[in-house]
């Protein structure tokens, strides 16, 4: 035990030690965080000011539209081919001619600009002549704008699991689907990445020869549990510190940077509505089809989401997952005597974790499907899959029958990794067939 | 108890062949042992079993009176022939976790390397990566490595390999220091001038046989054969019968070298007594036979 303990020291201090660790550590959640501020950014807060001339030759849109943080307008009342010379000096960013006739002919709008036109300018400018043709057109039809203000219903869903003992949730299912596929992504690298570690660990031991000095001290197994564990170790302070930092980070992004972004995109929304519906947005906010606040109701959702259990599931199957396929890495590694000789049993220890992996990201979501269903329960591919089911809820005899198998079958597979170690450790030269390695599996001390 | 090591009987299948077959070999305290044989023999074998890196079939061994154990691996330095070192780790760090997992404390390991790294000379190498040392200095370290926990059994298994002259002597050195102080040591090579300078006891193994122990002063008595060199200028006459003139040379314009084989019961006085009456004698010698000689003799006669 002393020894192992030993052992798994070097092993994590060694690689601790190593820059392209920390380098990996902090980029992650950096990329994570950067990636969600980015997505509040983009959403919230476009580039520059820009400008957008109207030419109204309708004459209906006079005072309906206001400028806001992002966008300023402006009326020109000269012909279109002036308009365009303003655009070409650059003294306006966008012009919108809006025809004559674009009450009857509605496609008649037309948007000109000399670098393009942001999808959400162009979706503006629409959505006030279509509210303006909208109620000209219902008051020419003789509706009074008090009924047209009843009739602006909003259907929204929302989705709730009952569970058997009446408890009832609320879900989001696009909120589950993303966290179980980055989940199902995350196990899947990490599984074959720290297993890859051990492997090469066990090959440059082997090549350089020290192998046979340290198993003078220690017994193969204590070499090969050590080095797995302090592999193991390294990946959950990885993980620990992804965590940590994430949350650190995305906190700070979501709670500094964008409130008052968000505070300001709400104003911009309703300044575009019509002055009465403004008490109904401020309840609507979270519903309304806009891009923020999508974000914002996906981002409420995935707080509804158990993520305490997520994380100690996630947890468990890696520690399991990656001792289960970290000892055949190490096997694999001491019946070779470098890393071009692995490719031949690549393969077969590929093909469950692909196998877990694309029945994870396919799958997700579908409860009833049975693949899915015994991929989380069979233990070569459950560490894996089981984690596009999590966010989904799954059933607690499910999740601790898979856990039971997966800790069994972990157990058994260490110790023919460990028979198959001590084994090859000592045997150079000619690469060994699966055949050869199985009867390793029964030498003798 | 006088011998550290005590292999009785042992007998190590592998799945296509025999490893050793009913070896047994006693190892005096004390003593530099040289465990010698052609490459296949079953040294290697017999080592790993000793070390406890791999077990065996038959038979039992003793160290220092009790059936080899676990316990006994603290009481053991190794260096295996094929050796090697973790070449992105320092120098320092290395040897610090090789004593500690030999059972020394981090304290009592620094100590003893503090002393080590003074005698060699190398305490700037103490923060180096071992892939920026050179060859020879790399088998300091390791060689540092072997004894640094003050084994009761050293083995050594071609400890030269890779030292230039000076090195070489440096750790032979050590090695007669290390016997001094009461360390055993089995040494293993193919070269026999390390085994003449260096080895009070000797075992021979072939074809998975031990085929040779004892003292080595006793077995190159044992190997003698009874055949003396002379140099001498005239000319011998054969006619005698206590001996007989296996080869004559002329060494020189006025001096001639023979080997003459002594036959049984004749005193060597008698024949230098007949060798001086007829010519001029220049030097007598006796032939011993050279480690060397025994090595092809007795590998050779079991290919035979």
């Amino acid at each position: 035990m002393k020894n192992i303990l030993l052992i798994l020291r070097r092993e994590y201090l060694v690689r601790i030690k190593k820059k392209s660790f920390w380098v990996m550590t902090l980029l992650m959640p950096i990329l994570v965080s950067g990636f969600y501020a980015l997505l509040f950014w983009g959403v919230f807060n476009s580039a520059e000011v820009q400008r957008v001339s109207i030419i109204d030759e309708s004459g209906s849109f006079t005072q309906k539209f206001k400028d806001s943080e992002k966008v300023k307008f402006e009326y020109l009342n000269l012909p279109i081919d002036s308009a365009l010379n303003r655009l070409n000096q650059k003294r306006t960013d966008i012009v919108a001619m809006i025809p004559k006739d674009i009450i009857e002919e509605p496609s008649g709008l037309k948007i000109y600009t000399g670098k393009g036109v942001g999808f959400e300018i162009q979706g503006k400018i629409e959505r006030i002549i279509q509210n303006e043709i909208r109620n000209v057109k219902l008051s020419r039809a003789g509706i009074d704008q008090k009924i047209l203000e009843d009739a602006d219903v909003d259907v929204s869903s929302k989705v709730v699991v009952v569970s058997k003992e009446g408890e009832q949730k609320e879900q989001n299912t696009l909120a589950s689907t993303v966290l179980g596929f980055i989940a199902v992504i995350l196990m899947f690298s990490t599984v074959i990445g720290f297993g890859m570690q051990v492997m090469r660990g066990v090959i440059e031991e082997k090549t350089n020869r020290i192998i046979e000095v340290i198993i003078s001290s220690v017994k193969p197994f204590e070499l090969m549990m050590g080095k797995i564990l302090g592999v193991g170790l390294v990946g959950l302070t990885q993980f620990t510190l992804w965590i940590t930092l994430t949350f650190v980070l995305t906190t700070v992004s979501s709670s500094i940077l964008p409130s008052q972004q968000i505070a300001k995109a709400a104003q911009e929304q309703m300044s575009e509505m019509p002055q009465k519906d403004k008490d109904k947005i401020v309840k609507k906010i979270e519903q309304t089809p806009s891009d923020a606040s999508k974000v914002m109701a996906f981002i409420q959702s995935a707080k509804n989401l158990n993520i305490p259990l997520i994380i100690g599931c996630f947890l468990f199957y890696f520690i399991f997952g990656y001792l289960f396929y970290a000892s055949v890495y190490g096997a694999i590694g001491s019946a070779v005597d470098n890393e071009t000789d692995t490719q031949q049993f690549m393969f077969p220890i590929m093909l469950p974790l692909l196998a877990g992996y694309l029945i994870g990201l396919m799958t997700a979501g579908q409860t009833d499907n049975k693949l899915l269903f015994w991929a989380s329960i069979i233990p070569f591919t459950s560490p894996i899959t089981m984690m596009s089911r999590l966010p989904f809820g799954v059933e607690p005899w499910e999740l601790i029958l898979s856990m039971t198998l997966l800790v069994i079958s972990t157990f058994g597979m260490v110790w023919i990794a460990a028979k198959i170690y001590r084994v090859g450790i000592l045997m150079y030269g000619k690469k060994p067939t699966f055949k050869e390695i199985g009867k390793w599996l029964f030498y003798k001390g | 108890m006088n011998n550290i090591l005590e292999v009785h009987n042992v007998v190590k299948h592998y799945s296509q062949h025999t490893a050793l077959n009913d070896v047994s070999i006693n190892i005096p305290k004390g003593v530099i042992f040289g465990l010698l044989g052609p490459n296949g023999a079953g040294k290697t074998s017999l080592i790993r079993i000793i070390n406890q890196i791999t077990g065996f079939d038959e038979g039992y061994v003793l160290f220092d009176g009790q059936k080899l154990s676990q316990k006994h691996i603290k009481e053991i330095g190794y260096l295996p022939e094929e050796r090697g070192l973790y070449k992105k780790m320092k120098v320092g760090e290395q040897l610090l976790y090789l004593a500690q997992l030999k059972g020394l404390s981090e304290k009592q390991a620094l100590e003893k390397l503090k002393e080590w790294f003074t005698k060699f000379d190398i305490k700037t190498w103490w923060t180096k990566n071992v892939e920026d040392l050179s060859k020879g200095m790399q088998q300091k370290i390791q060689f540092v490595a072997t004894v640094l926990h003050e084994p009761q059994l050293i083995i050594l298994d071609e400890p030269f390999s890779g030292f230039d002259p000076i090195n070489a002597d440096l750790i032979k050195n050590e090695i007669l220091e290390l016997k001094e102080k009461g360390s055993t040591i089995i040494f293993s090579t193919h070269r026999m001038e390390s085994v003449e300078e260096l080895c009070d006891h000797i075992a021979l193994i072939n074809k998975s046989e031990k085929v040779l122990d004892g003292p080595k002063s006793e077995i190159k008595e044992r190997f003698k054969t009874n055949t003396y060199n002379i140099k001498y200028s005239g000319d011998l006459l054969t006619n005698s019968p206590d001996f007989e003139i296996i080869n004559t040379e002329q060494i020189e314009d006025n001096f001639s070298s023979s080997t003459i084989k002594l036959n049984t019961g004749t005193p060597v006085n008698q024949l230098i007594r007949q060798i001086i009456d007829q010519v001029e004698l220049r030097s007598f010698g006796e032939n011993i036979p050279t480690m060397n000689d025994i090595f092809k003799m007795v590998v050779n006669e079991s290919i035979d």
